[in-house]
């Protein structure tokens, strides 16, 4: 019989490309998640993400009411999308889902990327998004340690157990 | 399970080495775990592993730690590399945290 042998993974190269509470904090919980457990980490925010460390967005995202068809009233019925349109909607389920994250220790993002950077994780922007979006450095989070092209962080992506994730 | 003779005392404990009776963990058993992690333990150390015990029934989380006023996170870090809660709490006696923060 083969024997079963299971390269461990050491490190996770992870790009962020959406701006939504899920697909922010999904990248934020598994690079987090990565440092907790001792591994390496490094995150490549770009498109919309790039909300998630810009600092006048960060703490403000949404997560979409139209168009989600997962997407519920508390109590389980489906949420219609016709409702999701009204305005103010949006921004009141965002805040109501940002609320039960609280309640389960979930930082804002902000403090998550404390927590990351804390553990040796580290935090890049795109430089095609910035331009794209007219960002600039001051405008994003301190934690950002630069600017970076793609091609910069998949050099910096390698490695024996190492993953790209996108998320 | 699995036994496990840590400090004279011959102890309980699950397959990635947690203490199954929490009750018999002693500062001595503490010192031989963390050892080895490769951790020699200092008044900080056990400062953070007092927190835990007494937290260990509440959800711990690396953030809780973070504002226990004892260390900050990237404090908690230092003291345990390479997976501070995992960690600490097995040197603290208690159970594999199942959080994800």
């Amino acid at each position: 019989m083969a024997e079963k042998k299971d390269t461990q993974v050491k490190k996770v190269a992870m790009i962020c490309a959406k701006g939504t509470i899920e697909d922010v904090y999904a990248t934020l919980v598994m690079a987090n998640g990565a440092v907790m457990e001792g591994m390496e980490a490094k995150v490549f925010f770009t498109f919309f993400g790039l909300d998630a460390i810009t600092k006048k967005y960060m703490n403000k995202l949404h997560t979409g009411t139209v168009g989600n068809p997962a997407m519920r009233m508390p109590g389980g019925l489906p949420f219609p999308t016709i409702l999701g349109a009204i305005p103010g909607v949006e921004a009141g389920v965002s805040v109501m889902m940002r609320s039960q994250m609280e309640k389960l220790d979930i930082p804002p993002v902000d403090e998550f990327l404390d927590m990351i950077t804390a553990g040796g994780g580290e935090i890049y922007a795109c430089k095609l998004a910035v331009d794209m979006f007219k960002l600039k450095k001051e405008d994003l989070s301190d934690h950002v340690i630069d600017i970076i092209t793609i091609g910069d962080f998949y050099a910096m992506a390698g490695g024996e157990g190492s993953q790209v994730i996108f998320t | 399970m699995a036994q496990k003779t840590v400090a004279g005392v011959n102890l309980e404990v699950t397959d990635d080495g947690y203490l199954v009776d929490p009750s018999q963990w002693t500062e001595k058993i503490a010192k031989e775990i963390a050892k080895e992690e490769n951790i020699e333990l200092n008044d900080k150390h056990f400062e953070v592993i007092k927190f835990i015990r007494e937290n260990a029934d509440s959800g711990l989380t690396i953030r809780k730690v973070g504002k226990s006023g004892i260390v900050d996170i990237k404090g908690f870090y230092d003291l345990f590399p390479g997976g501070p809660l995992k960690m600490s709490t097995k040197i603290a006696g208690i159970p594999k945290p199942t959080s994800c923060v």
